[in-house]
């Protein structure tokens, strides 16, 4: 029993090395201005693109992005991706966003969008935008769909299902 | 089967037109709303006013308080042009708590706001605007006896940074009113809070 402990405290050590590594798998947070975001929303290949726009401090984009998450993970062998698009203010990335990131465990990827001329890029998002959030934008080949409203799990679903063979 | 689609494609125009709102040009009809000095404030009230900011506003968006020193502004700035800000809460506090009227109270006491933040109780002043999001501005004109809206959207181009603002909006089109002119742009966009309904 005794000399067990040695290798118990190693994978003890082990495990609190890798733990805090696995955790940023997010990675950082990437900050986009508008122009090189822009490509986000146009990518041509075979998947199903559902970009949000979302931020920490709104409350409707907070209780949805479990259902996001879920949809991502249900469907992501139909190369449904999710791509969370964060509104909060660039100043609080690291006092708000990346520890909202790793409470609420997102594993989808999150991007932050910085740029304040939002009367600029709104209608390049789509010409349906008023600019309220949350908001959400579907693409894949050949069909595209803008959304100024909140979700649950069942509708997202509903939404995805046709786009995907 | 096709008239139910029919009907129903109808009934789908019809909630949008009204989720739509006002157009510019449209009369605005007045409305009669809680203050938060207990007192109910009308666009009637100002005899003298030549038009109004209304600014759908609220007390937990952080888009609104980065706005909130520049509506202060606003007001101060032109108010005494003939156009006062009235900031309006459309949020029901129930789903939203941070947005209730005793809040609302202690926000105005803290920002000293020099203009009235009225609560639109039962909801039914932002449909009739079409307001989406806060903070949303409306701008309205006088027109004989009439009010009419002349513009709809954002107060500037940067939200983040008062002091990096290159396009005043809402200015610009209130200069572009008070000379008998159509703003150019009378629509603009912005980021906001969802409008919160139970």
């Amino acid at each position: 029993m005794i000399s067990r402990l040695p290798l118990i405290l190693f994978f003890i050590a082990l495990i609190s090395i890798v733990l805090p590594l696995s955790a940023q798998d997010n990675g950082p947070v990437k900050v986009y201005t508008f122009e090189e975001f822009e490509p986000r929303l146009y990518q041509e290949t075979d998947s199903v693109y559902v970009v949000n726009f979302w931020a920490t401090w709104c409350a409707p984009c907070v209780k949805e992005i479990p259902y996001f998450e879920k949809l991502q993970e249900m469907y992501k062998d139909d190369k449904v991706k999710v791509l969370f698009v964060s509104l909060d203010f660039v100043t609080q990335i690291e006092n708000r966003v990346v520890p909202f990131i790793e409470r609420m465990n997102m594993q989808a990827e999150v991007v932050l969008l910085n740029d304040p001329r939002s009367n600029r890029w709104i209608p390049m998002v789509s010409e349906k935008w008023t600019g309220a959030i949350p908001a959400t934008l579907v693409y894949t080949k050949g069909h595209r769909a803008f959304y100024e409203r909140e979700f649950n799990f069942e509708e997202l679903e509903e939404i995805i299902l046709p786009l995907i063979n | 089967m096709k008239k139910m689609g029919l009907l129903l494609s109808v009934l789908f125009l019809s909630v949008t037109a009204f989720a739509q709102g006002y157009e510019i040009g449209d009369k605005v009809e007045d409305f009669r709303l809680l203050n938060v000095d207990g007192r109910y404030v009308s666009m009637s009230d100002y005899v003298d006013a030549e038009g109004f900011i209304l600014i759908f506003s609220c007390n937990h968006c952080p888009y609104v308080v980065a706005y909130e020193d520049r509506m202060i502004e606003l007001h101060n700035e032109f108010a005494p042009k003939g156009f006062p800000v009235i900031a309006i809460n459309p949020n029901d506090s129930i789903a939203q708590p941070q947005d209730s009227y005793s809040l609302m109270q202690v926000r105005a006491q803290e920002k000293n706001f020099p203009f009235p933040y009225v609560l639109d109780a039962d909801q039914s002043v932002y449909p009739k605007f079409g307001a989406t999001r806060t903070p949303h501005v409306f701008l309205v004109k006088r027109d004989g006896s009439d009010l009419r809206l002349a513009y709809i959207g954002a107060i500037d181009d940067n939200y983040q940074d008062a002091g990096a603002v290159e396009v005043r909006y809402l200015a610009n089109a209130i200069h572009a009113v008070k000379n008998g002119k159509t703003p150019d742009p009378t629509v603009t966009r912005a980021i906001g809070c969802t409008i919160k309904t139970r």
